[in-house]
């Protein structure tokens, strides 16, 4: 039982070290951060990542809303705590807005 | 229980039969108590729509229902198909049955298909037609397709219509599609096209009756509550004797008069939403328990031969 679990946490590893080798070209320390929706607002509303982050968004309302950032990222619709999480690799300033109620906008400056 | 009576608007112009009063506000808001105090010759307790019904003399009647949320279960409603089934039960007991029924979207909350379903074993209780337009959350499943496959049957693009009934055109449109980043409600090029051509050649004395689920005119930009292109499809609609525009979206009831044009918001029959500016965000409204009923509920709209508006009766689920 014990070598199976050290299986289990080996093989992730591994697959752990072949993503970080993946991503290891624009530089090896990958960044989560955190974008919340509370009261029908983006926040923070604008967001300085770099090139490999990810950026999870997260929504506190009782009102579902989406992400979307046309041709570049599309959430479904996330209801009360649900979340999506999109990595940026490639630079550039991405606005975003909730299709349902497309007064909540934002924007991700990717470095 | 409140009534507006459309009648007593100030002075008529003879030609035109409009209101010389080319403005005429008269917001309304649920909750505040003013519409009791104003609401003329209904009753409240005899209580229901059927009581101001009975009253009335002869007349086609039919019924707005909105914004159901079949699948909400926060703490602003946690039974939302729950006071569905109570909007529900108080139209099956109506001394006069409406002719059919309207409803403005937002039947689901997410678009399940479980929710379309729990809302139509209850809605089809009421045994009468009902004719849809969607709301946002109509429209979240991952092909957009449940609302469709239930509703769009003979409908053009996402869902909008005409028909005619007792002599009054009904134009159902869809503005909760194709929104912009920054913007408001859209109805789009192609739409407004149809609509041109629905009302070409149609006669001005016509009553038309323009439902849509989010707000034709602009109510409060700031929660994106209007619709972008709302003013164009008025365009269309000038000229013509009479137009009552209904919507749903923001959970409370509000009118306004304008010109020959009677604009008007039904309750939710899920959970309040708050007045425009009085809360950080258009969200779901906690209440007291007891105060809940007071803030959901239905429309009945009764339309007279020969008289100018349609009368248009907002009844909570509980007084």
């Amino acid at each position: 039982m014990i070598s199976a679990m050290f299986g289990r946490t080996g093989a992730r590893l591994a697959v752990a070290a072949a993503l970080s080798l993946y991503l290891g070209i624009s530089g090896a320390h990958a960044e989560e951060s955190k974008v919340t929706i509370d009261n029908f607002t983006f926040s923070p509303a604008e967001l300085k990542v770099k090139v490999g982050d990810t950026v999870t968004w997260s929504n506190h309302d009782d009102i579902p809303h989406t992400v979307v950032s046309a041709g570049k990222f599309r959430s479904k619709a996330m209801d009360t705590d649900g979340t999506f999480s999109f990595t940026f690799t490639t630079a550039g300033e991405y606005k975003y807005f909730c299709s349902l109620h497309p007064h909540m906008t934002g924007t991700i400056k990717v470095e | 229980m409140s009534a507006h009576d459309h009648d007593n608007h100030g002075p008529i112009d003879p030609e035109t039969g409009l209101s010389r009063r080319k403005v005429l506000e008269c917001m309304t808001w649920t909750g505040t108590g003013i519409l009791w105090t104003v609401s003329g010759g209904v009753p409240r307790s005899l209580g229901l729509v059927g009581s101001a019904m009975a009253a009335e003399p002869a007349g086609m009647t039919f019924l707005q229902i909105s914004d159901s949320h079949v699948g909400f279960d926060k703490p602003a409603n946690p039974n939302a198909l729950g006071t569905l089934e109570e909007a529900i039960n108080r139209i099956k007991i109506m001394p006069v049955k409406p002719s059919f029924m309207i409803h403005t979207g937002d039947i689901s909350h997410l678009s399940k298909a479980s929710e379309f379903d729990d809302a139509e074993r209850i809605i089809s209780q009421a045994k009468l037609d009902v004719h849809y337009v969607p709301g946002e959350h109509d429209f979240l499943d991952e092909e957009i397709k449940f609302y469709k496959d239930r509703y769009g049957k003979g409908t053009r693009g996402a869902g909008y219509y005409s028909f005619d009934a007792d002599g009054v055109h009904f134009i159902g449109l869809v503005n909760v599609v194709d929104l912009k980043a920054g913007g408001l409600g859209n109805l789009g090029a192609e739409q407004l096209e149809w609509l041109e051509q629905d009302l070409k050649g149609r006669s001005k004395s016509t009553p038309i009756v323009v439902f849509a689920h989010i707000p034709l005119w602009t109510v409060y930009p700031e929660w994106g509550w209007g619709t972008e292109d709302g003013a164009r499809a008025l365009e269309y609609l000038k000229g013509f004797g009479s137009v009552t525009v209904l919507n749903g979206h923001i959970h409370q009831v509000m009118q306004k008069v304008e010109g020959n044009v009677t604009f008007h918001t039904a309750r939710s029959t899920a959970f309040p939403q708050p007045a425009p500016g009085t809360a950080p965000s258009p969200g779901p409204m906690k209440v007291a328990d007891d105060k809940l009923r007071t803030m959901l509920g239905t429309a009945s709209i009764n339309f007279k031969r020969g008289s100018e508006r349609l009368a248009i009766i907002d009844t909570p689920l509980a007084g």
